[in-house]
């Protein structure tokens, strides 16, 4: 909602721009492409750029006629950015957003805990970042235009749903007519009301929490470092909760607890929020001038599909899946849906896999969001606690915390971590034998090389071999034999002169991954283990990979 | 000395769930025999004694 007299794209900060209808000929009734997207919110934005990063072309479908004014995702993982990196974006996300690695929590306005989030200089990217989501689809729309494979429709709904064993069918309305365009897969990227999803007859399942907050965006001249902040009991809202966070533009947004039984359409009245943010603003010291952005209002839910996939359609985001706002999962867990989708479809799609390595997307992706239940139900019940019982425990831990050290973690958010595909078809097994680095299904570990570059860096755009070999005779062998299944698979020789080789003059990268002569590691495309051999046995890692891209009967 | 964290935070799980299962009425009474049931197991005068004054300095007293 905006204040009384300005529209809602009237911004205080932000042009909305207006997109006109596709330029397409009405004659044509019948249209087919190799991927459909439904939604061009961010997820369907980045799945889109991550198909174009493997050369696959597609057709972005999106309703509105600008971006958006719903959501409003601020936080984005450090792990989201080397997606953003590998679809070629990330640069004007760095430029604009504000990072960070701190967060302070407050129990009736006395600090009980300053925590710190993983963070050195092994790592590119800080833990987080702050950026409005109206800048998050800018950015990604203007990658999508340079990229020369997006068609982006706007204006553009979806009317009906066909399915068939070798195809899916889209009906599609915008201001011309209607058509009707066949597609070998689609993704339906169209958030938590997806008309995909209704259209398929499908339904979210899960529980809602309690407790309601109102969201709200203030532009003020206020000065405190990027640190979130959360105000437990407050003077200016007692009993409650309050989480604020600092945004590009002199935008911070307060998001603040309502009481139970509250009335939402009293406490959404512009008087009332002006009121609380007033209050808020006071009792953190900010006395100067504050004008009223945007607000909105939020309850917390844990909902998802029993199944991502259904047939030829991957959901990716918020379709699939709708987590509380507390561990700022959202945004970030359906960036990585998106990549996820994106590189095994491409596989598929060049013919380089099999739809076994689709059937992974499901329960990697899945498990993902049931680790975001299990933290965020944690949270949810710390922030805004269901029962007498809840919030009895809750409010003993609060007050321990201003003098004891063991009661501190509990007020900890327990920010994002990156989910483990341990146990998925695409990963292999744990053979043993490795004391430390990360295990098959973990995220791997970045590596300062030198000044200014990664690890990270070096990994290549298709699955990437880590050898820690100095015979270049299995270098060779690992090379030709991964080569020859995934075409734009990378060798990395750890340790080694030669042209694929990375110089690792202290040891580092060998102690991280735990390695010994002949260690090799597998890592796919989004930065995944896929397997590690503490012996790396040319045709033993092969079939490994053969398995992942073609599955385990192949 | 002291629980790890993992192992308090399913004590308070425990806790809030067994708060709402004694109910409004009687509550008071579950978490005195809970303190007097701690105490027991603790085995230290003074540690107890002295967590009875630690609780009530966390609530302003």
């Amino acid at each position: 909602m905006r204040p009384a007299g300005r529209g809602e794209l009237d911004s205080l900060y932000f042009d909305y721009p207006h997109f006109g209808p596709p330029m397409r000929d009405p004659a044509i009734d019948e249209e087919r492409t190799r991927v459909a997207i439904v939604g061009a919110g961010p997820v369907g934005l980045v799945a889109a750029l991550a198909l174009a990063r493997e050369g696959i072309a597609s057709v972005l479908i999106e309703r509105k006629d600008t971006f958006n004014d719903g959501s409003r995702a601020i936080c984005i993982a450090r792990q989201s950015y080397h997606i953003l990196e590998r679809i070629g974006a990330v640069g004007r996300f760095v430029d604009k957003s504000y990072g960070w690695t701190t967060g302070r929590s407050f129990y009736r306005g006395r600090q009980i805990l300053e925590f710190r989030m993983p963070h050195g200089a092994d790592e590119k990217f800080l833990p987080m970042y702050n950026i409005e989501q109206q800048y998050i689809e800018q950015f990604l729309w203007e990658a999508a235009l340079e990229s020369g494979l997006i068609d982006l429709r706007w204006q553009s709904e979806v009317s009906a749903v066909e399915e068939n064993p070798d195809w899916v069918a889209v009906t599609v309305r915008d201001p011309s007519g209607s058509y009707r365009l066949e597609a070998e897969w689609l993704l339906a990227a169209d958030g938590a009301r997806s008309a995909i999803r209704t259209l398929t007859g499908l339904r979210l399942k899960g529980d809602n929490h309690e407790g309601r907050y109102v969201i709200a965006d203030v532009q003020m001249e206020h000065d405190y470092p990027t640190v979130r902040r959360a105000l437990f009991d407050p003077d200016s809202n007692p009993g409650r909760t309050v989480l604020i966070h600092r945004q590009p533009d002199n935008i911070w947004r307060i998001d603040y607890q309502l009481a139970d039984g509250e009335d939402e359409k009293a406490a959404l009245s512009e008087d009332n929020v002006r009121a609380m943010v007033g209050a808020i603003l006071a009792e953190i010291g900010h006395d100067k001038d504050w004008a009223l952005e945007w607000w909105s209002i939020y309850s917390a839910n844990t909902l998802a599909l029993d199944d991502y996939r259904r047939g030829r359609i991957l959901f990716i985001g918020d379709s699939a899946h709708v987590v509380p706002i507390f561990g700022v999962r959202g945004l970030n867990n359906g960036m990585a849906d998106a990549e996820n989708a994106a590189w095994k479809l491409a596989r598929v799609l060049r013919g380089e896999a099999g739809e076994a390595l689709l059937d992974s997307y499901s329960p990697e992706r899945r498990g993902a969001t049931l680790d975001v239940f299990a933290n965020a139900t944690k949270s949810a019940r710390f922030m805004t606690p269901p029962s007498d019982g809840w919030r009895l425990v809750r409010d003993a831990a609060l007050a321990l915390a201003v003098d004891h050290d063991f009661a501190r973690p509990f007020a900890n958010p327990r920010q994002m971590t990156p989910y483990s595909y341990a146990g998925s078809p695409a990963t292999v097994a744990e053979e043993g034998g490795f004391a430390g680095g990360p295990r098959p299904g973990a995220v791997t570990a970045n590596v300062l090389l030198c000044e200014g570059a990664w690890l990270s860096d070096r990994l290549g755009p298709g699955f990437t071999g880590l050898l820690f070999s100095p015979d270049a005779r299995v270098a060779a062998a690992m090379g030709e034999a991964l080569g020859r299944l995934d075409p734009r698979f990378r060798l990395l020789v750890v340790g080694a002169g030669g042209e694929r080789a990375l110089a690792d003059t202290d040891g580092r990268i060998a102690r991280t991954y735990d390695a010994a002569p002949g260690t090799c590691y597998l890592v796919r495309p989004d930065m995944h283990v896929a397997g590690r051999w503490r012996q790396g046995d040319p045709a033993e890692v092969a079939a490994a990979l053969n398995a992942i891209l073609w599955g385990r009967e192949a | 000395m002291g629980m790890a964290f993992e192992g308090l935070e399913t004590f308070y799980e425990a806790l809030a769930v067994a708060i709402d299962k004694a109910g409004p009425a009687g509550r008071e009474a579950m978490l005195t025999r809970l303190a007097l049931l701690l105490a027991h197991e603790l085995g230290d005068r003074d540690r107890a004694l002295s967590a009875i004054a630690a609780s009530l300095k966390a609530g302003g007293k």
